[in-house]
């Protein structure tokens, strides 16, 4: 049994208890407890069931690299799965359940794939791909999705925020531990912004665990006084429980603060994620311990050796009250010594190493614990926890020796240190033979910009594993990421013998054992699956990760990389270097999506652009329709009427009476200078330089290679001053495009540019009574002689600044009055009081649809995809034959879109007067080379049209224009087929009497 | 009827206090003036009618309610009483008359606001990834804010933000969500 022990603890405060649940299960712990040190307090020492074969798993670690401690943590809005027990801190009142197991953790039944173990090899899923194809969908895809993923998605909206931050430094530190905060003093000191992270709650790392002395003091001394120094520096920022997550090009740096995880509910962000830019990177981010491979090695009580001696020592949990120690060095003995001071019993410690003599051995050995070299696990007893240890000697094959009861077993292959920073950006590793590690290679840093190391690995990340080392190592990295700093403080503890490689125990294993010896406790992945895939094939350490799964999922294998590969290595008779590492990616453990999207949800998930009118629109019934990031009123509803009721309604009344329009969203851009006119020539496809002042004309804009672009109407307003209008969604793009051609190309042009669509509320007012109304605001002669067709005027209009134009989208009489923004809702109210007695009435963006098509204009977007020409769309005339060049010319001279059989635009009117589906096909005789029907051309736009109580419909059609009255077949969706007339695309006021009054 | 129409800013005037005051402030004269800026006559068109010299590369220059910011090597932003623009502009286009130049009103194309108090700075932090801290006395940053352009100086008692009308709504959101009350970027 696992449990809490009478006295110590140093990172838990006995008089502050917390309740929480487990699997529904009341739970008690300390403030301070990981969540992991509460269940091991309370003998929970089972917590999972693995991914494939649902064996009962306990917990390992310590820290981030645990694999087997993920829980579904909270509830619903506030549940999140794969939470790690080991580093989500206790809360009163927190909930956690276990994953993967089915019905409950104790009795699984997914357990049964256990006992079917040879059916499910390395290669699984691969192999299900293969003959017969059928068991795929119906046998193997079934299973496979119901048992693969760990935690539950959440259902519910998050309850929690998020935010952001940005920061920079001089120095950022990644790692609180002493080597952190060593080389944080060193460049502190300096002067140097510096900014020092720690990815738990605690300042000091393991250095307290683990006996150190610092300067003659006890590192916990050291690690206070230190860190209040840093507190005291002006140019230091420290963060706790912020993770360094991923490094990038440029001393760019994201870290995962965890602001509230401990706290839920008291109204601060969940997380917080900072964007660091930082001129040096220190990863001073530690070691992991390697577990080693041996029969039995993830039942439940087996753990790292480091992580029992954290949990007797922060936390005061026994993992057992007899644990047998195993190991390939000296440093696990600190293990069997912390046990021991504990009061508990170590009934042997296991070294696979020929002879044990350093201090810690001979330490143990005087405290009268048991030592046993040669010796390894041949297999440990047990299901749901550790019973005993059957003990064979390492050199053999597994014959057993002796059987030892105990509860908990404490392994230690050797230690691994933390290069994933180091790695992110390029940082590249050598294989240390005498600690069997990668570690980073100094001659090859990830660089800055200039060359120079962006990354300085500092402490047991560098490799510089034992204590004194690791100190000296930080205080060299924070000198080399500022300048030198004097002698570096001295750190002392035992001296620690050579450890001895140690990838399978014992040495000469039967597949038996191998079959039973976990590498890869979260993927199952075990040693025979990993020589399986050497033996099938897969001599790459990247293609034997996919293939096994070794490595993969929440823990990236920080407890099975190194483990795996020489077992590979191993299988290949390579050496270790030669088959190297899989790729490091960030980020170091998962983050959070709420934190990568910060800010952006709900309301502000996305720049949302508002009209000045935006808030009338959305009190009167709008509904609403994206343009770009605009929201336009698509109709506005009234009463119980359905959308399309209204588009009706609101058509009817601009070809009846009079309706508003808030086109404040069409682009507007002044363009001004001596070779404005020019300018706009070579822009557009007709001439704009002769314009006359105080008139309009509309123009096209097409892209060099010919293809129509955006279109809207010019005004002239000034000697060299020229005011383009563009479609809704084109203003941005086209200002950029003329800033492109100004700044780029024509260089030596005299024009400027100004983008000023957001300046101006722009109204159409639209239909017969459209005079009477502004003439009701009065303040201007709006009348057909003073303000004809095509002309623009400045004036005051019922006391606002107003400029009117002349210009219809729609076949009726239409101004558009732009007036200051800030004038926009005063001025659209103006007009709906003016015009009640006319029948105003306002419309939206579908019944400005319905109003052009119904006269044939086309609309940019619809008529147009990036492969139309102007030519295509009867545009001819809007077209210069005099000008010698202009944007678009050439390209529409090339043999393919001069060609006489392109398809274009025509009229389509349905033969029983419905509405032709939009985007139908008209199919022609035959088939093309890949058995499909021939098609001879598409609809572009269809509406009913309320005016003529209609279908109608534009297309483009193979020689529409030749072909006027011919019949064409559009087949629908789900069968069946519409016959459509071609016609001219002019269904009304042919003759454009109705705008011309 | 013209006495009766006041122009609006794009929010109202909207506040939110937070662990900093958050204001949006208007409407505000702004001008757009595009022209090279070795064109001799500027200096002295600016000195005459704005009663400020030619700002240097990323600074703003204020005096009272006038400030002159340098947009970018052809742009200069000016920023008035709003009911100065019109006359402004007139004086500005006699004192370059002849040069190529462009002087247009943008005062209602843009939204303002103020970031004021102690931690002014760490709402700013949260949105726009600017060293902050090494903003240079009378440095106008062009920036973006989360996801939309911005530009912003600070003065004694807080920062200046300029974004577009359109997008006024969003940026006071963001504002509002970075000065939460608990989400203080250094707490005490």
């Amino acid at each position: 049994m696992s449990a809490r022990l009478a006295k110590g603890g140093r990172l838990i405060d006995r008089s502050k208890a917390h309740r929480f649940t487990f699997n529904c299960k009341w739970m008690r712990g300390f403030e301070g407890d990981t969540l992991s040190a509460a269940l091991l307090a309370n003998d929970q020492m089972l917590v999972g069931r693995s991914f494939k074969y649902h064996r009962p798993r306990g917990i390992v670690a310590s820290g981030p690299e645990e694999p087997n401690g993920l829980v579904n943590l909270g509830k619903g809005d506030r549940l999140e799965p794969n939470q790690r027990t080991t580093t989500t801190e206790l809360f009163d009142g927190l909930t956690a359940e276990s994953q993967n197991h089915w019905p409950s953790l104790e009795n699984d039944i997914g357990v049964v794939n256990n006992y079917a173990a040879r059916f499910l090899p390395a290669g699984f899923y691969y192999k299900t791909f293969l003959q017969p194809r059928a068991a795929w969908k119906h046998v193997f895809e079934p299973i496979v999705r119901h048992s693969a993923g760990l935690g539950k998605a959440p259902k519910d909206r998050d309850a929690d925020r998020y935010e952001q931050a940005y920061a920079f430094c001089d120095v950022l530190v990644i790692g609180g531990g002493v080597a952190g905060l060593q080389a944080a003093l060193v460049a502190g000191r300096s002067g140097a912004r510096v900014m020092l992270l720690e990815q738990t709650g605690h300042w000091g790392g393991r250095a307290p665990v683990d006996g150190v002395e610092i300067d003659g003091q006890p590192a916990d001394a050291w690690v206070k006084t230190t860190v209040q120094a840093l507190e005291a520096m002006e140019n230091v920022t420290l963060r706790k429980r912020c993770m360094g997550a991923g490094v990038y090009d440029h001393g760019y740096v994201l870290a995962d603060e965890k602001v509230a995880d401990h706290t839920p509910g008291d109204g601060r962000p969940k997380h917080r994620l900072w964007r660091i830019r930082a001129g040096r990177i220190i990863a001073a981010t530690g070691a992991i311990e390697r577990p080693l491979s041996f029969a039995g090695n993830d039942i439940p009580g087996v753990m790292l050796a480091a992580a029992v001696r954290d949990y007797v020592v922060n936390f005061a949990v026994s993992p057992g009250d007899r644990t047998v120690v195993v190991t390939n060095n000296d440093d696990a003995y600190r293990t069997a010594i912390a046990l021991h001071q504990a009061g508990l019993s170590v009934p042997v410690i296991l070294d696979a190493r020929l002879t044990a003599t350093g201090a810690l051995p001979e330490q143990a050995r005087k405290l009268g614990i048991r030592v046993e070299t040669n010796r390894a696990i041949a297999m440990v007893q047990g299901g749901k926890r550790v019973k005993r240890v059957s003990i064979c000697a390492q050199a053999g094959e597994g014959a057993v020796l002796e059987e030892i009861a105990c509860e908990a077993v404490a392994m230690s292959g050797g230690w691994s240190p933390v290069v994933h920073l180091w790695s992110h950006c390029g940082g590249k590793l050598i294989w240390d033979e005498a600690t069997a590690c990668f570690r980073p290679d100094a001659a090859r840093p990830p660089l800055n910009h200039d060359g120079s190391a962006m990354v300085i690995a500092a402490g047991a990340a560098n490799g510089a594993l034992p204590a004194a080392d690791t100190l000296a190592d930080a205080h060299r990295a924070g000198e080399a990421a500022s300048k030198p700093a004097g002698e570096a403080p001295k750190a002392t503890a035992a001296e620690e013998a050579p450890m001895e490689a140690v990838w399978l125990m014992p040495q000469g294993a039967p597949v038996k054992l191998r079959a039973k010896a976990w590498l890869d406790y979260q993927n199952d992945v075990k040693v025979s699956d990993v020589q399986l895939a050497a033996r099938e094939g897969y001599e790459s350490v990247e293609h034997t990760k996919r293939y096994t799964t070794l490595g993969m999922a929440t823990d990236q294998g920080k407890l099975s990389n190194i483990n795996g590969l020489a077992v590979l290595a191993d299988a290949l008779n390579e050496h270790i270097p030669q088959v190297g590492t899989t790729t490091f990616r960030p980020p170091y453990t998962p983050v959070t999506f709420g934190a990568l999207a910060g800010e952006a949800r709900g309301e502000i998930f996305q720049p949302l652009r508002r009209t000045p009118m935006h808030d009338w629109h959305d009190a009167h019934g709008a509904y609403w329709e994206p343009v770009g990031l605009w929201r336009r009123p698509y109709c506005y509803t009234q009463g119980g009427e359905s959308h399309e009721k209204s588009v009706h309604r609101e058509v009817l009344n601009v070809r009846n009476n009079v309706g508003l329009l808030d086109a404040s969203t069409l682009g507007k851009i002044i363009v001004k200078g001596p070779d404005a006119g020019r300018f706009l020539d070579m822009l557009y496809t007709g001439v704009m330089s002769t314009l006359p002042i105080g008139k309009c004309r509309y123009g096209l804009m097409c892209n060099e290679n010919g293809f129509l672009s955006d279109d809207g109407v010019v005004a002239r307003i000034d000697e060299d001053t020229w005011l383009c209008h563009t479609t809704s969604g084109g203003a941005d793009r086209i200002h950029a495009h003329m800033e492109d051609w100004l700044q780029c190309e024509w260089w030596d042009w005299q024009v400027w540019t100004a983008n000023v669509t957001e300046q101006y509320a722009q109204v159409a007012v639209v239909g017969p009574n459209a005079r009477k109304l502004l003439e009701k605001l009065g303040g201007m002669d709006v009348s057909k002689e003073t303000l004809p067709f095509m002309q623009w005027a400045d004036g005051m209009l019922g006391g606002f600044r107003a400029r009117v134009y002349r210009i219809s989208f729609s076949g009726e009489l239409s101004y558009e009055i732009a007036i200051p923004a800030s004038e926009g809702r005063a001025f659209w109210e103006a007009c709906l009081a003016a015009g009640a007695e006319f029948g105003v009435m306002p419309y939206g963006t579908e019944a400005l649809h319905v109003l052009r098509a119904e006269k044939g204009f086309i609309m940019i977007g619809d008529e147009t995809d990036g492969t139309v020409i102007p030519q295509d769309l009867g545009l001819g005339w809007a077209i210069s034959k005099k000008k010698a060049d202009y944007l678009g010319k050439r390209g529409q001279e090339r043999s393919f879109l001069a060609d006489p059989d392109r398809w274009k635009l025509v009229g389509l009117e349905t033969l029983d007067g419905s509405v032709i589906p939009d985007g139908a096909i008209a199919v022609a005789e035959g088939k093309n080379a890949n058995g499909q029907r021939n098609t001879q051309g598409r609809v572009t736009s269809s509406y009913h049209s309320p005016t003529l109580g209609k279908g109608i419909a534009m297309g483009l059609v193979l020689r529409g224009p030749d072909r006027m009255g011919e019949v064409l077949d559009f087949p629908k969706i789900g069968g069946g087929s519409v016959k459509a007339r071609i016609v001219d695309q002019v269904f009304y006021d042919k003759e454009g009497a109705k705008q011309n009054v | 009827m013209s006495e009766l129409i006041t122009p609006i800013s794009a929010l109202g005037n909207a506040r939110y206090d937070g662990f900093a005051a958050i204001r949006e402030i208007g409407p505000t004269g702004m001008i757009t003036l595009r022209c090279k800026q070795d064109v001799a006559a500027l200096p002295g068109a600016l000195q005459a009618c704005m009663g400020l010299g030619l700002p240097e590369k990323r600074r703003i220059l204020t005096e009272g309610q006038r400030s002159i910011g340098w947009m970018g090597p052809d742009e200069l932003l000016l920023i008035l009483p709003y009911a100065e623009v019109a006359a402004m502009i007139a004086a500005l286009t006699e004192a370059l008359k002849g040069e190529h130049v462009l002087v247009v009103d943008v005062s209602d194309a843009r939204a303002m606001f103020r970031i004021e108090g102690e931690r002014a700075t760490e709402v700013l932090a949260k949105l726009c990834p600017v060293d902050l801290s090494n903003l240079a006395p009378g440095e106008l940053r062009r920036t973006r804010a989360a996801q939309v352009a911005a530009a912003l100086w600070q003065d004694e008692a807080g920062f200046t933000l300029v974004g577009f009308r359109s997008v006024a709504g969003y940026l006071m959101g963001l504002l509002t969500h970075s000065a939460m009350p608990g989400s203080e970027l250094f707490p005490a």
